[in-house]
């Protein structure tokens, strides 16, 4: 009786707060935030009902059943192919056609070609802080070499400066992104594995050592966002923080600018 | 080759004292080792994760044991981030490794599995030993981490390289600290190996006359399956810890990619790769999960047949779904890595792969319910924790599904949805499914009864305790909470998490002080339980013939043959309403498992 109760009123707390979003995310600042959004809400719905359902009918036959003075012998049966190749088939329905959907936002991020006019941006994790480079007003970035590395004076990337592209390129702890621009970054690691995640950007990628992983998307609303490091990265990952703020085009030039000097 | 020949195990009782408990070749004897090891190993799991949780909602509080124990890792009693990421890694890695893989299958898999088939022992009882002594060794080494210099490795329990390894130059506990760990890990390995090979031969070769694979019991099934699944699993991690190992110590570069800076030092490696880790690493962590959680699925169907008097609703379908659950495991391994720079297209399939799970899942979660229906359901504590996993099996599952679309995954990844997810449907439904045994199997083990109010007290507040500690987590991984964070102080949007992490470790205090009730109800039981007869649950199954506790030989030279499947309950025209599997053939019903 009292097992039956209590998973009815633990199931109702927890749907309580799914239902009222106490703890939710923030509200989404990129083109394809709402999609991922959606496709949640989805999965919250069915995964929701079926959780309702099956607690309700555990906590149900566990009361109904349950051992009284009158109860008589227990119903012999085997089980039903049936009922067994129905729930076979619902579940199969149900779930394929509810994640089905999802692989094709993916898909837009992370397979279908960046758009020709996106902005690049290389960001290149280390313990345990971000770095951001620009590629400067001639468009490339330039060469880095590991044995030029030295946070101590200034050079995280080991960036050489005998090479022309490199000396306009722009090396900061922080980003700047204008709005309504597709976006790529560059994401690379100088030591560990880290992870670039920017909550309101709907947006979450490892950085690898020894690869350099493109991530696209268009920010859409102007802010300032935390980036932090979603994957342990040794003992200051939880400080491995960052800002970005995305502003109007105009915005952006003039920063650009005022951090070139 | 099915049916067993009777003493092909047996061997003779012996009378010392270290040949019979210490260097035991009795299965049950080696069965209760591996169950005191998880017990012990469980409690320091446990004491980790208070200090976790203590960490992450006094951060900075000094506590004077931890300055006596650990002088290094909390210089005056103060937890630093390294320490605090040493214990997060030895809690995972103790529960995963030395609890939920060691107490369902070393443990009860051990004591029961060739009891429910007839036989008098495994099929190979020296293995057997040398099986758990090489557990015991390895947990040994694992512990001998916290004590070395720089600690316990602080790289987490999946050990992705590059921090695993570099060595001390990415950070404390990541030099003898980690060695250890790869050590004990590779050992664990080779005894869980030797341990899967003694399962399957028992399960082929023992069997009693009479007892057909469809007439086992299911948790004879889950046990087999199970060891399957080691078998296939143990084997690439234990190669995946030597390359670790040899890139470690050998200057080979099998995860370590060239061109490496830490700390502006550069490091002579080139060539490797840190996802081969992530792949090795989760082709063998994600059957783990099912290694944990199989055995519990089957001490379930037991226990809800027997307590709802019902035969099992669709055996074979149970049976079927095992396989397809374990099959599946090892098709998946992938959906760990949707955010680690793997080929977005390999992404889509092993989310695809990973839905179709959701099929031998619900179709589990279906015939528990339809054995419930119907019942005359006697809620005995066991019972009680056999119910209660349907409802974390049926939470954890669903949780997943947000988990393995790519797109949810985005922003869930490495969240504390994940830590809530999988501490659910692994870590305490499992658990739930070792406390369901125990409460279910304590009396035939040591022929006394656990107190039935002290169970139910136990499940009480241990089943509210863990819903308040992992649900909220789903919560923390809404806000986008990121795991493994020492401090929350230095992200401004964690700010708001502040109550229910306060909630969760006020809960996590209360679920662990309702464990030693557990623990207080285990030892009173051992030496002043009331003392329990053959069969108290009136059940049907082979371990229920025999003495409470079994003899060496089990059966005692008896020869069984064995006539019906493992559920004959409530059979009608029967007066009792079950009918043992040794019992003679019935009259009026064919009882061979039907579907």
């Amino acid at each position: 009786m009292v097992v039956a109760i209590l998973i009815w009123l633990i199931t109702i707390f927890t749907s309580y707060h799914f239902l009222m979003r106490t703890w939710w995310f923030p509200d989404s600042a990129s083109a394809h935030g709402h999609l991922l959004d959606s496709q949640f809400e989805t999965t919250l719905i069915v995964t929701g009902v079926i959780f309702i359902l099956v607690q309700i009918a555990l906590g149900y036959l566990v009361w109904k059943y349950r051992q009284k003075p009158s109860s008589g012998k227990a119903i012999y049966t085997h089980g039903n192919h049936r009922l067994e190749i129905a729930s076979i088939v619902v579940t199969t329905i149900v779930f394929y056609l509810m994640v089905l959907p999802g692989q094709s936002i993916w898909a837009d991020l992370y397979i279908n070609a960046p758009a020709q006019d996106s902005i690049q941006i290389e960001v290149t994790g280390q313990q345990f802080a971000w770095n951001m480079r620009y590629p400067g007003p001639d468009g490339k970035f330039g060469r880095t070499l590991p044995e030029l590395i030295d946070d101590s004076s200034g050079n995280p990337l080991g960036l050489d400066f005998e090479d022309p592209a490199a000396e306009d390129d722009l090396v900061l702890p922080i980003m700047a992104l204008p709005v309504e621009r597709p976006i790529e970054l560059l994401l690379r690691s100088k030591d560990v594995t880290h992870s670039f995640f920017v909550r309101e950007l709907r947006i979450k990628q490892d950085t690898v050592p020894g690869l350099t992983i493109p991530l696209r998307f268009t920010p859409t609303q102007t802010g300032t966002f935390e980036i932090v490091c979603a994957e342990l990265c040794g003992l200051g990952h939880h400080r491995m923080r960052s800002f970005l703020e995305v502003m109007s085009d105009a915005d952006y030039r003039a920063w650009l600018e005022e951090m070139a000097e | 080759m099915a049916e067993a020949e009777h003493s092909h195990a047996a061997h003779a009782a012996p009378t010392s004292f270290i040949w019979k408990y210490i260097f035991s070749k009795d299965h049950k004897i080696i069965g209760i080792q591996y169950y005191l090891l998880a017990l012990f190993a469980v409690f320091v799991g446990m004491a980790l994760s208070v200090l976790i949780r203590i960490n992450l909602v006094w951060s900075g509080t000094s506590i004077g044991l931890l300055e006596a124990l650990f002088p290094e890792g909390a210089p005056g009693g103060v937890m630093t981030p390294e320490f605090y990421l040493a214990m997060l890694t030895m809690h995972g890695t103790i529960m995963v490794f030395m609890v939920l893989t060691t107490a369902p299958q070393g443990g009860f898999g051990n004591y029961f599995l060739p009891i429910q088939i007839g036989a008098d022992d495994m099929a190979f009882p020296t293995l057997n030993m040398l099986s758990f002594w090489l557990t015991f060794v390895s947990l040994v080494v694992l512990l001998a981490a916290f004590f070395v210099s720089g600690g316990a490795p602080t790289s987490g329990w999946t050990a992705y390289p590059p921090l695993s390894a570099l060595g001390e130059i990415a950070g404390p506990g990541l030099g003898i600290g980690q060695d250890l760990w790869i050590v004990s890990i590779a050992i664990f390995c080779i005894a869980s190996l030797l341990g899967a090979l003694n399962f399957i031969t028992t399960v082929l070769d023992l069997r009693v006359k009479g007892m057909t694979l469809m007439r086992m019991p299911l948790p004879v099934w889950a046990w087999f399956v199970t060891a399957i699944l080691g078998l296939l699993a143990f084997g690439v991690l234990l190669a995946a810890g030597i390359l670790l190992l040899l890139d470690r110590v050998a200057g080979t570069s099998f995860f370590i990619p060239g061109g490496l800076v830490v700390s502006d030092q550069i490091i002579n490696h080139k060539g490797g790769s840190p996802l081969l880790w992530q792949h090795l690493f989760w082709f063998f962590g994600h059957p783990e999960v099912y290694i944990a959680i199989l055995p519990g699925m089957g001490v379930t169907s037991q226990i809800l047949a027997v307590f709802s008097r019902k035969p099992i609703f669709g055996y074979k379908a149970m049976v079927y779904s095992m396989f397809g659950i374990g099959t599946l495991g090892f098709l998946v391994w992938g959906h760990h890595m949707f955010m680690s720079g793997m080929s977005p297209y390999s992404a889509i399939v092993f989310s695809l792969l990973t839905t179709a799970i959701a099929v031998p899942s619900a179709i589990k979660t279906f015939n528990w319910l339809g054995t419930l229906w119907g019942g005359r359901i006697s809620l005995e504590p066991a019972m009680q924790f056999a119910i209660r996993f349907v409802s974390l099996f049926v939470s954890g599952g669903l949780g997943g599904l947000f988990l393995n679309q790519p797109s949810t995954d985005i922003y869930l990844h490495d969240t504390y949805f994940v830590v809530g997810h999988f501490h659910l449907i692994m870590g305490v439904a499992a658990i739930f499914g070792i406390f369901a045994g125990t409460y279910y199997w304590f009396s035939k083990m040591f022929g006394r009864h656990m107190n039935k109010k002290l169970g139910t007290l136990h499940f009480w507040l241990t089943f509210v305790g863990v819903n308040s500690i992992f649900m909220p987590m789903h919560f923390l991984g809404l806000v986008g909470h990121p795991r493994r964070y020492a401090e929350l102080s230095g992200v401004n949007f964690l700010a708001q998490t502040a109550p229910l992490h306060f909630f969760i470790t006020i809960a996590a205090f209360i679920t662990v002080a309702a464990q030693f009730i557990f623990l207080f109800n285990f030892l009173w039981a051992l030496f002043k339980g009331p003392k329990a007869e053959r069969n108290p649950w009136s059940a049907t199954t082979l371990e229920w013939e025999i003495p409470s506790p079994p003899p060496h030989d089990n059966f005692g030279g008896k020869e069984l043959t064995v006539h019906h499947g493992p559920y004959e309950y409530s059979v009608p025209g029967e007066e009792a309403d079950f009918v043992m599997q040794t019992a003679r053939p019935l009259q009026k019903t064919d009882t061979g498992t039907e579907n």
